[in-house]
């Protein structure tokens, strides 16, 4: 199975060499999106991490075992109408419509709720008014 | 009696603030209510507009001199590298540059986040951008380096210089081949899974003109926000191509070279565009009124989306290895549907220029006309038309025996 992950830790816990143990003792495959650590040691990582089934769970149980908060990442899609120039490239690539163009103005829209953080979108765009925001708390 | 009106005419007009000015998508209904005649006795400018993706844009910068005076080889803006070799502290700014230190399509498809479209459009917003220049040093220029901070207050002089604008028609980009392609037409799904376009049609200034009967060397236009000139023809200047009935030819024609005062310009309409796959560029708005002196620029100024065509061209073959290929043509009014059927096939449309914003140019222009504030130019020469007789040309593949460092023998 694979999924992405926010993984909360606190002073204590960056001590641990947590990647390397996933990777050692669970064969999981990790691949680290995202990673802010503070200058008190206090931070976060977003992971996508993948294996079997039986090695997902038990790493994820060693993670919290440390105490590490683990949460599903919530991705969502910003569009900044102000540097968006009105192209309309993005919609074609939409699948969900939630990018679309009212064909009387040409006028580009977006719908978060229609929105299902596919990420085509963030290629197509040249101006780059759309971009991929990770939800990440600001303190465990 | 037949329309008749002079520049100076609609210009008196323009001043006294009695001149009728409709943008090139308010022409069509008008057209469709009073007939072409009497539209043409009542309307005396139309006004155009378009934005979108122009390649063969940039800027000419003067920097000043930095104490000691410089001569410089190399210079960056911002890390994207300007032509300097013109002279001491000239350069030229090409929107198509990438960051020096750009990764390029090493991991490809390569992001292009910077590039000298994003330079131009900085300069143009007022905020501060690195300058480092290098040098030989000479008598009269001993300075061999500057790395300091300017605004666009700072130089004395910074105009936008576009060798290639306008494209009056453009190709309508899909892809034949198997594997998703990066262009400058954006993403091409594989196997035509979308046809990327980019023209403003019925507001496109050359396709309301389609003979450059008024657009010529000299025109006032409205440029990237500010007051600009024709210069030229635009490089690629190809009049002599198939067009239809009305005139307006059915593949890319004729190209514009644009000129204004970056300082009078407005970040809106000078936008730098990240291509992923391709490179860098910028949008550029350019809006051109066209004086309806008869009734045959008013037939001219009323062409509509259902009358414009465009052909249909694959870019996994086609066009990068120059391969003839018959695709047909797709008509501008369906590509703005939505939807096209190519083969028999319902493809997606993915656009490239901004129709929105061509239309919100048009408007501008007209405002500008209406109050008293931009008053129309003769042409102080044409543009070669189609009996110019113009061939396009490509690199002749030579071997270059013989000559040293390219001189002659």
């Amino acid at each position: 199975m694979k999924n992405k992950l926010v993984c909360y830790f606190s002073t204590a816990q960056t001590e641990q060499p947590i990647i390397y143990r996933l990777v050692k003792n669970y064969d999981l495959i990790i691949n680290i999106l995202k990673a802010d650590i503070n200058p008190q040691k206090e931070g976060y990582l977003v992971v996508e991490l993948e294996g079997s089934k039986e090695n997902y769970e038990a790493g994820t149980r060693f993670l919290e075992s440390l105490g590490v908060v683990l949460e599903p990442l919530s991705e969502s899609i910003i569009w900044n109408e102000q540097i968006c120039i009105q192209c309309g490239a993005c919609a074609s690539f939409c699948p969900t419509e939630a990018l679309a163009i009212d064909r009387d103005t040409m006028e580009v829209s977006f719908h978060n709720e229609r929105c299902v953080v596919c990420g085509m979108c963030l290629e197509c765009c040249p101006t780059r008014a759309i971009i991929l925001h990770f939800e990440i708390k600001e303190a465990v | 009696m037949a329309v008749q009106k002079s520049y100076e005419e609609i210009n008196e007009k323009i001043k006294k603030g009695e001149a009728v000015v409709v943008t090139a998508e308010e022409v069509i209904g008008i057209v469709e209510e009073k007939g072409y005649e009497q539209a043409a006795r009542e309307i005396d400018v139309v006004t155009t507009g378009t934005f979108g993706p122009m390649c063969s844009s940039g800027a000419f910068i003067n920097f000043g001199h930095s104490n000691p005076r410089i001569k410089m080889k190399k210079v960056w803006l911002n890390g994207v590298e300007a032509y300097s070799g013109i002279a001491a502290v000239d350069a030229y700014i090409g929107a198509a540059q990438v960051a020096e230190n750009d990764p390029e399509n090493k991991v490809f498809p390569g992001r292009f986040v910077y590039g000298g479209g994003h330079v131009i459009h900085d300069l143009v917003a007022g905020k501060e951008i690195r300058l480092e220049a290098t040098a030989y040093g000479t008598d009269c220029y001993p300075n061999r380096k500057v790395d300091t901070v300017i605004t666009l207050d700072d130089v004395n002089d910074a105009f936008l210089f576009n060798p290639r604008n306008a494209y009056q028609n453009y190709n309508c980009a899909v892809n034949l081949g198997d594997r998703t392609l990066y262009t400058y037409m954006g993403i091409l799904k594989p196997r035509v899974g979308n046809a990327s376009y980019s023209t403003a049609g019925q507001l496109s200034p050359l396709l309301n003109d389609p003979h450059y009967r008024t657009i010529g060397i000299g025109t006032r236009i409205f440029l990237g926000g500010g007051v600009g000139y024709v210069a030229w023809n635009g490089t690629q200047h190809h009049p002599n191509v198939l067009r239809g009935d009305n005139g307006v030819p059915k593949v890319t024609a004729g190209t514009l070279s644009v000129i204004g005062d970056l300082k009078g310009m407005d970040p809106d309409w000078l936008v730098g565009l990240s291509y992923i796959g391709y490179g860098a560029t910028m949008a550029v708005g350019i809006g051109i009124p066209i004086p309806i002196l008869n009734e045959e620029m008013l037939h001219y100024t009323a062409v509509k989306d259902e009358d414009i065509y465009c052909p249909i061209v694959d870019y996994n073959e086609g066009y990068p290895y120059s391969k003839p290929m018959d695709l047909g043509f797709a008509n501008f009014k369906e590509l703005k549907s939505g939807r096209i059927t190519i083969n028999g096939k319902s493809v997606v449309t993915t656009p490239q220029s901004s129709y929105p914003r061509a239309r919100k140019i048009a408007e501008i222009l007209k405002q500008w006309i209406l109050q008293g504030k931009f008053e129309i130019t003769r042409p102080v020469a044409p543009i070669p038309s189609a009996e110019a007789d113009i061939v396009f040309k490509s690199i002749p593949e030579r071997t270059p025996n013989g000559l040293a460092n390219g001189r002659n023998k």
